[in-house]
């Protein structure tokens, strides 16, 4: 049998389409959002969405390449393409060129690659070739080295620093989890994550204390904040549950307490021996530092410009809003605010589904997996777009801190759309296969 | 591995939570929360007011009168300030330390986002020096307008000036809004409607550097501003600054026409004021100093001032008494000074003579003729009835109520009648006797110049009157105002020949009294004037026209406390009759003579004044 014709047949209908609508409505709304009448061809690199127009023609080149190839090939070479990332990671923080402060671009010609972007299939890759050798998930040994399968290029990725990208790998966390990993850690690791993002923004001014005319400093009013909360749980226990149970509860309790003070501390501590630039540039990606005019701008102008899009939106290449640069970064990080502004309510929520459509359809693939390898990695393209559509759209929205990630097919950036691309391409590939394995 | 299986549930759950938990708030924000989008339209839409520029005031020879000179407001953007070295702006603008602050604070409380007036009206030349370092301080910018320029400096009164509105006058107009400048007094206010056009709005988009993007919905909401309509007035503009020049340090006015269309050709108060004083920021302070001058600058005297018309009166008394019948061409009273005073001068034989000679006691038989006419046996009730028939004569003549002249604020002067007299005798209480000085001119009859140069003018026309107007056009100069009107005296025209012939005898004739108005070729037929003033010397008037023969011009002078009227009024009104007829000056030393006298006991005052005024 020709192999193209058996991949043309066998790969996922719903995933190839929502990958091409999604990449089509993302183009569509970058050239809205960048247009300009001096500059309307399609191509003129000058413009955004020029530059977009080649990268999509790169991808789909990219992932037909993918689909030809056998995913035999993907699973053995798994670990010397992480190696590969890895060594290319090392390698822009030795002679990449610095963007707005980060160390993560390769020049080439015009175009910029941003070599984090691709340490995402990597990781997926190498994770799911570890955790497919594995029986079970119990050992200590196993979890270090899943751990640090995915924590390596975190690492070097911090070093840049680019916060946003790194933060992108809690994604792989949800695979432990699928894979056996203990709930309560993966709990323990969305409180930690929690607690660091509101010690990193409350650090940076002072609060009063209810009542008392007391002014504390950040880190300390966290850990005051959270002090009373334990004590309003510690009295809820002792008034509604049984007595018997209680010593264990309050054990927890002030394991906790103690933890999280400790953690918020430390972080603290660490954020402070840091350099002043690398400060500055933490607190960039919090959204805490591009605005000169007070916590909030920038969520405050998305928000502004998402709300004034009504329930219909004001139409294709209206959004004034946006158009007129009045929400920062908005053929990036914001891109989610041209879709507000001009589409409205209903293009928003169109939006949210497909995203939630092709990260369940992913969910949906990995189930009928009967290779170990393609379940879970499939599970991890599930959930970094999971972590993207989160992180990204929550944050134009008010819901979540301001993280610099993209909008999968929807951002400005090559790099970023490549990877989506390859991540999602290898995924079709290996579950067109599925019915290999019965032979 | 069965009971992991069924974690993919949670994961199932988590997503589907995050979406539905995105779309109740993308709800919120979008559908429920109006507050986004009008936030957005408050940021990022403007209501730009488009001014149509106020429309030039010419003279009659296309000189500019009023012209328009651009000055510069300096807006503040609030969000846009960074970094402000508050002392450094305090310098620039010269503007107080803890005004700059104020200001800042005003504007903030009024919007972050639009720009607010921090710094009016700076000059063209100041701007210049300023802009260069505007840069330094960001959010702050200059936006042009334009201000009200006299190039030169003449006819304040005439051209009235441009003041703020008043709060009043917001609530009861609502094409005005606070901070709008309107006309006040002269052709600014009368032709407020014309002069300013019609505001336009323009809705515009701006981008976050407060640039214009474009239209809003493509400008459907815009309404276009029309231009101010162009002032073509009749002034001559060198007569103006010759009848300003010669009256300065006297007080009184000077009012000159064109007989022929009642087009007004100068119009001159004294004292005056620059008007270029009441422009921009010094506008204020000058307003005051004017307001309390001794000499009161800012009353207009030429269309105000009520005065007694002394003999220019007897124009009058002679031309009714000639259409009643009372009196013939060839009827001579002889000068019995114990009637009323005279000054020493033969017998008038005929009304010519009596018009050269300015015969009181004459005059006093006329108007005795004219009210008691016999018509009823009973003395008070026949000159209730003469004195019915005067008053409707004189009013013919354009006397008693003001001139439809289209400047605000007019006089009309007064002339007595039955009414007035009995509310100040009581019925058939007084008679000629009470009332005889009305006869010369003196008594309780009032006039203002404007009404004494329209004499002049129905004399030079032989019976009839043009309506007095400033405009002659509006728009553009061939469009002619056309609510002037014609009126005719109740005189009959054939009477006016000969008192026009005692007026050439005035000027032209041994005992005339106005020897001093002659102009070298040209025939001047005048009458002087002489009004008893109690409080000092005596006022002074004269009213002229010229030629004789086909009269182009007529004036009244008007000078108080300045004695006999042949003296000083006369001469000033040859010579301006002479620019206008000539366009040149014959008599230099005569001009001198005028210039330089000073009739104004307490000129020091404005002698101060003028040294002190300051220009923008
Ligand atoms: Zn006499």
């Amino acid at each position: 049998m020709n192999p193209r014709d058996s991949i043309i047949r066998n790969m996922d209908k719903p995933l190839v389409g929502l990958y091409l609508l999604l990449m089509a409505m993302g183009w569509a709304n970058i050239y809205s959002a960048a247009y300009d009448p001096d500059h309307a061809n399609l191509f003129d690199t000058a413009r955004e969405y020029g530059a977009q127009s080649i990268w999509i023609c790169v991808s789909l080149l990219l992932g037909a390449g993918i689909l030809l190839v056998h995913g035999e090939f993907f699973r053995n070479l798994a670990y010397p393409i992480y190696a590969f990332v890895l060594v290319l990671l090392v390698l822009v923080l030795l002679v990449g060129r610095e963007v707005n402060g980060a160390k993560a671009w390769f020049g080439v010609g015009g175009f910029g690659i941003q070599p984090a972007e691709f340490s995402k299939f990597a990781t997926a890759l190498a994770l799911s070739k570890y955790l497919s050798g594995l029986k079970t998930l119990q050992e200590v040994r196993s979890r270090v080295i899943a751990a640090m399968l995915i924590l390596l290029p975190v690492a070097l990725i911090l070093l840049q620093p680019d916060t946003g990208t790194a933060l992108v790998s809690g994604a792989f966390v949800l695979v432990l989890y699928r894979e056996g990993l203990s709930g309560n850690i993966l709990l323990i690791a969305i409180m930690a994550a929690i607690l660091v993002v509101l010690s990193l923004i409350m650090k940076e001014s002072t609060h009063a204390i209810p009542f008392t005319g007391w002014e504390m400093h950040g880190q300390y009013f966290l850990i005051f904040l959270l002090g009373v909360f334990c004590l309003l749980i510690f009295l809820f226990v002792r008034k509604f549950v049984f007595k018997h149970r209680r010593k264990r509860i309050y054990a927890y309790l002030l394991f906790a307490f103690l933890g999280s003070a400790a953690f918020i501390s430390s972080v603290d501590r660490l954020v402070d021996r840091m350099p002043l630039h690398q400060q500055t540039r933490i607190r960039v990606l919090l959204g805490l530092e591009y605005d000169p005019r007070g916590y909030g701008y920038n969520v405050e102008q998305s928000k502004t410009a998402i709300g004034s899009g009504g329930l219909l939106g004001k139409g294709y290449k209206q959004g004034t809003f946006t158009k007129y640069k009045y929400v920062p970064m908005q053929s990036t990080d914001f891109i989610f605010c041209t879709v507000g502004e001009e589409w409205g309510f209903v293009g928003s929520t169109v939006l949210v589904l497909l995203f939630g459509a092709l990260i369940l359809r992913c969910i949906q693939v990995s189930e009928r997996q009967r290779s170990r390898f393609t379940r879970i990695y499939a599970y991890c393209v599930a959930s970094i777009f999971f972590l993207h559509l989160m992180i990204n759209v929550g944050m134009a929205i008010g819901l979540a801190p301001v993280i610099g990630i993209p909008l999968p097919f929807f951002s400005y950036g090559g790099s970023s759309l490549i990877g989506f691309t390859v991540l999602l391409a290898i995924l079709v590939r290996l579950d067109a296969e599925r019915l290999e394995h019965l032979r | 591995m069965n009971n992991l299986d069924e974690r993919k549930f949670v994961l199932i759950a988590a997503v589907l939570f995050v979406c539905a938990v995105f779309i109740l708030r993308l709800f919120w924000l979008q559908v429920v929360d109006t507050g986004w989008a009008a936030r957005a339209a408050d940021i990022s839409e403007r209501k730009v007011t488009v001014f149509p520029s106020r429309g030039l005031i010419y003279d009659r020879h296309g000189e500019l009168l009023v012209a328009n000179t651009p000055v510069y407001d300096i807006m503040v953007v609030p969000r846009e300030v960074k970094d402000l070295d508050t002392l450094g702006l305090s310098t620039l603008l010269n503007v107080p330390l803890d005004q700059v602050r104020e200001r800042l604070h005003k504007a903030r409380e009024y919007s972050q986002w639009k720009p607010s007036e921090f710094e009016r009206q700076i000059t063209a030349e100041q701007y210049a020096a300023i802009s260069v370092h505007l840069y330094k301080y960001p959010g702050f910018y200059g936006q042009s307008r334009t201000l009200r320029a006299y190039p030169p400096h003449v006819a304040a009164h005439m051209l009235g000036y441009l003041s703020e509105v008043s709060a009043r006058k917001v609530e009861q107009d609502p094409y005005y809004k606070p901070g709008d400048v309107i006309g006040v007094g002269g052709l600014e206010s009368y032709y407020e409607k014309e002069l300013r056009g019609k505001r336009g709005v323009k809705y515009v988009v701006v981008d976050v550097h407060n640039n214009v993007q474009g239209r809003f919905k493509g400008g459907q909401y815009d309404t276009l501003a029309h231009e101010g309509k162009n002032l073509y007035t009749g002034i001559d503009l060198k007569m103006q600054e010759l009848g300003e020049r010669l009256m300065r340090n006297k007080k009184g006015s000077i009012v000159a026409l064109d007989p022929r269309t009642g087009e007004v050709l100068a119009l001159v108060s004294s004292p005056t004021y620059d008007p270029s004083l009441l422009v921009g920021r010094v506008r204020n302070t000058n307003y005051r100093t004017l307001q309390q001058d001794s000499l009161v600058p800012l009353f207009d005297r030429a269309l105000q001032a009520q005065y007694p018309p002394g003999s220019i009166f007897k124009l009058v008394q002679a031309a009714i008494a000639l259409d009643e019948g009372v009196i013939n061409l060839n009827t001579s009273f002889a000068c019995n000074k114990s009637l009323v005073g005279c000054h020493a001068h033969p017998d008038a034989r005929n009304v010519e003579e009596a018009v050269q000679m300015s015969c009181n006691p004459y005059f006093y038989h006329v108007f005795k003729r004219e009210i008691e006419q016999g018509k009823d046996p009973n003395r008070f009730k026949d000159a209730a009835l003469g004195m019915a028939t005067w008053k409707t004569y004189m009013e013919s003549f354009g006397l008693g109520h003001p001139p439809a002249l289209d400047l605000p604020a007019a006089k009309g002067g007064s002339i007595p009648g039955v009414d007035y007299y009995n509310r100040m005798y009581g019925p058939l209480q007084w008679a000629f006797s009470t009332i005889y000085s009305l006869s010369i001119g003196q008594g309780e009859v009032l006039v203002v110049p404007t009404q004494m140069a329209n004499l002049a003018a129905i004399f030079a026309n032989r019976g009839y009157y043009y309506d007095p107007h400033v405009v002659r056009a509006i728009g553009s100069p061939d469009s002619l105002n056309k609510h002037v009107q014609r009126h005719e005296t109740m005189v009959d025209d054939k009477w006016f020949p000969p008192i026009v012939e005692g007026m050439r005898r005035v000027v032209n004739e041994p005992g005339g009294t106005a020897r001093r108005a002659r102009i070298p070729g040209i025939t001047v037929c005048g009458k002087t004037g002489t009004a008893q003033n109690p409080h000092g010397k005596d006022h002074a008037v004269f009213i002229a026209f010229a030629p004789m023969e086909d009269p182009k011009i007529a004036i009244a002078v008007y000078v108080e406390n300045s004695g006999f009227g042949g003296t000083w009024a006369a001469p000033i009104a040859s010579l301006c009759m002479e620019q206008y007829l000539t366009d040149s000056i014959s008599r230099p030393e005569l001009l001198k003579e005028m210039e330089d006298a000073n009739l104004i006991a307490t000129e020091k005052n404005y002698v101060k004044f003028v040294s002190k005024r300051r220009r923008q």
